[in-house]
């Protein structure tokens, strides 16, 4: 009896412990996947670049100030699409951090729970909307606009396509800096205010310092999507690179580049096809360099509550 | 009734330390004071008089409205939203409602301050917090600020420990030390009554042992409320006790007198343990 028993439980663990491990090996598997991906992606970025880096020298990549792939003198310097991209990205970003964090406070320090539930999911639901209608708002709606203003306006500039990315990624920025926000616990709020400071006070004082690693990395999250960002700046920037400073002049973007080159201008194999790799290579060094300074910064602010 | 109550009142009251009568100032007085979260009634019919430099303790099994009394008293509710008061708190020597609506609840905390139950130390510097409450006042001038962070660093007797560092974040110290910080934070607007929320439930005996020395010297300058659930330590360090049970105020009088001979047969059962 004891031994039936016995058995009968080993039984029971032994079939507990297959069905753990295939569980196991199955997330496991899963897991790996998304690493062997990560890895194919830069693998074939790194082959390809060397091809193109075979034809043209890295120091003229890095330094010729032209970017002129379809001419028959092709020249192949990314600062013009780099300036581009960082000056799409610095207008989007001035737009979108103080919106961004003024939603955040405003959602997590002043709002009626009522209006935060309904308004977050509202944001949210803004970030589905596709790209390409952004991309024409900003050629349609916003650089006419910015014209009655600005009345020398290029019909395509890096202006319009900046404000509107800022525009689009103002939920993304205002829902991570309200979460970090949030994250703040009650305790500090409610010694702040035991001390006798008002709402205002309690929020700049302490909520927003205590958040400052969680803003952070929305701010910086908010120039990897503004730099990845790329319907936007193809619709409305013009796709001329152009090495200026100048929002209000037509530019490309590396992104704009890279979808302009993919729609078929130039022959698969080419060194012109292949300097698309090249350009998303940069992109990828851009983005893994915010995303190390992102982590430097939360290390940096982290503060133990 | 009213106005013969609404005067600061001076009456005597046995000390429990010599056994004499001596003469005490109200600070203040609870007069039918309820209190609602919703539709729940969390106070019920408070009537009570705080003594002034006196350490009042609350005491009560969990849940009989200890810390939403106390809580009154600084107007925290304020941050809840659907929360009510009923009744007053008056507070001496100019005799204001405190917990009136007309009455702004900053003004209400710029005069009573509070340490919780869980050392909670702003994320700054341990100058910064104990400057905390005078920067959100206005303060600028160094010299003040420097002054005023010291003498409340000394009145938390954590001067000492701290003096040759005090551009470290306050989250550094010692849970027994971060307390006392947040008793320096509190005590650096020159209050006139200091809440405590059961401030030694988070630390180890002997931190208990320096913050309950601290509120018994502190009693001195300042008037104490403090709620705890600790009989001990309501024995040891306050003159008065209140005992609450679901909401009502049982039994108030002087400590000694109300651990020794309890005139309420549930202060009695509560204090030999036999609930709660
Ligand atoms: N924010 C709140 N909302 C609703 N009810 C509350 C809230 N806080 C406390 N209560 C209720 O009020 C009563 C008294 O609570 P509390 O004052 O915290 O008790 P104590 O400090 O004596 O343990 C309890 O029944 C508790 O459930
Ligand atoms: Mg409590």
């Amino acid at each position: 009896m004891a031994v039936a028993r016995q058995t009968l439980i080993r039984r029971g663990v032994r079939h507990r412990d297959v069905m753990e491990r295939t569980v196991e090996s199955v997330l496991f598997a899963c897991a790996a996947s998304a690493v062997a991906v990560t890895t194919a992606i830069v693998v074939v970025l790194l082959v390809e670049s060397a091809g193109f880096f075979s034809h043209v020298s890295i120091v003229d990549f890095l330094t010729d100030t032209m970017w002129t792939p379809l001419f028959a003198e092709a020249r192949y310097g990314i600062l013009p699409l780099l300036c581009g991209t960082v000056l799409a990205a610095a207008v989007a970003l001035t737009v979108a951090v103080p919106v961004g964090v003024m939603v955040a406070v405003y959602l997590s320090e002043f709002a009626p729970v009522k209006v935060r539930e309904t308004v977050k999911p509202l944001l949210e639901m803004l970030e589905g909307v596709p790209t390409v209608v952004y991309g024409y708002f900003a050629l349609l709606f916003v650089t006419p606009l910015l014209q009655n203003i600005i009345p020398d306006l290029p019909g395509f500039n890096v202006l319009s396509p900046g404000i509107v990315i800022g525009i689009m990624i103002v939920p993304y920025v205002g829902s991570v800096s309200e979460d970090a926000m949030r994250a703040v616990p009650q305790a500090l709020r409610e010694a702040s205010y035991a001390c006798g400071a008002t709402r205002l006070q309690t929020t700049l004082r302490v909520v927003m310092p205590a958040a400052t690693s969680g803003i952070a990395a929305a701010f910086v999250l908010g120039i990897a999507r503004a730099t990845g960002e790329t319907m936007v700046v193809a619709i409305a920037a013009g796709q001329q690179p152009n090495l200026t400073f100048d929002p209000t002049q037509p530019a490309a973007t590396i992104t704009a580049y890279i979808v302009q080159v993919a729609l078929g201008d130039l022959p698969h194999g080419s060194i012109g096809y292949q300097s698309i790799f090249a350009a998303g290579l940069v992109l990828l060094l851009i983005t893994l360099l915010f995303n190390i300074l992102a982590h430097v910064l939360r290390m940096r602010f982290r503060e133990a509550y | 009734m009213k106005g013969v109550m609404s005067n600061p009142v001076s009456v005597g009251v046995p000390s429990p330390q010599s056994g004499s009568t001596t003469q005490r100032n109200v600070k203040s007085s609870i007069r039918d004071l309820n209190f609602f979260y919703g539709d729940a009634q969390a106070l019920k019919h408070i009537d009570m008089e705080i003594y002034e430099h006196a350490v009042t303790a609350l005491i009560g099994p969990s849940g009989c409205g200890k810390s939403t009394l106390l809580r009154c008293f600084n107007r925290m509710h304020d941050l809840t939203p659907h929360t009510r008061y009923e009744g007053e708190i008056r507070l001496f020597p100019d005799d204001v409602n405190i917990v009136s609506p007309e009455v702004d609840p900053i003004e209400v905390r710029m005069r009573i301050s509070m340490v919780f139950q869980k050392p909670n130390p702003f994320p700054k510097s341990i100058y910064e917090n104990v400057a905390y409450g005078l920067r959100v006042r206005g303060v600028r001038n160094k010299t003040e600020l420097d002054g005023r962070v010291e003498a409340a660093l000394r009145g938390a007797a954590l001067w000492e420990e701290v003096k040759d560092r005090l551009g470290e974040p306050g989250t550094a110290l010692s849970g027994g030390q971060q307390q006392r910080l947040c008793i320096a934070r509190a005590l650096a607007t020159d209050p006139e009554i200091v809440l405590f929320d059961e401030p030694t439930s988070a630390l180890d005996p002997i931190a208990t042992a320096s913050i309950e020395d601290l509120i018994i010297s502190m009693a001195g300058s300042v008037t104490v409320l403090i709620v705890t659930h600790n009989m001990q330590q309501a024995a040891r360090v306050s003159t008065y006790t209140a005992f609450m049970y679901l909401g009502e105020l049982i039994e108030y009088g002087p400590t000694n007198e109300m651990f020794t001979r309890p005139r309420e047969q549930r202060t009695s059962d509560y204090l030999t343990g036999r609930f709660g």
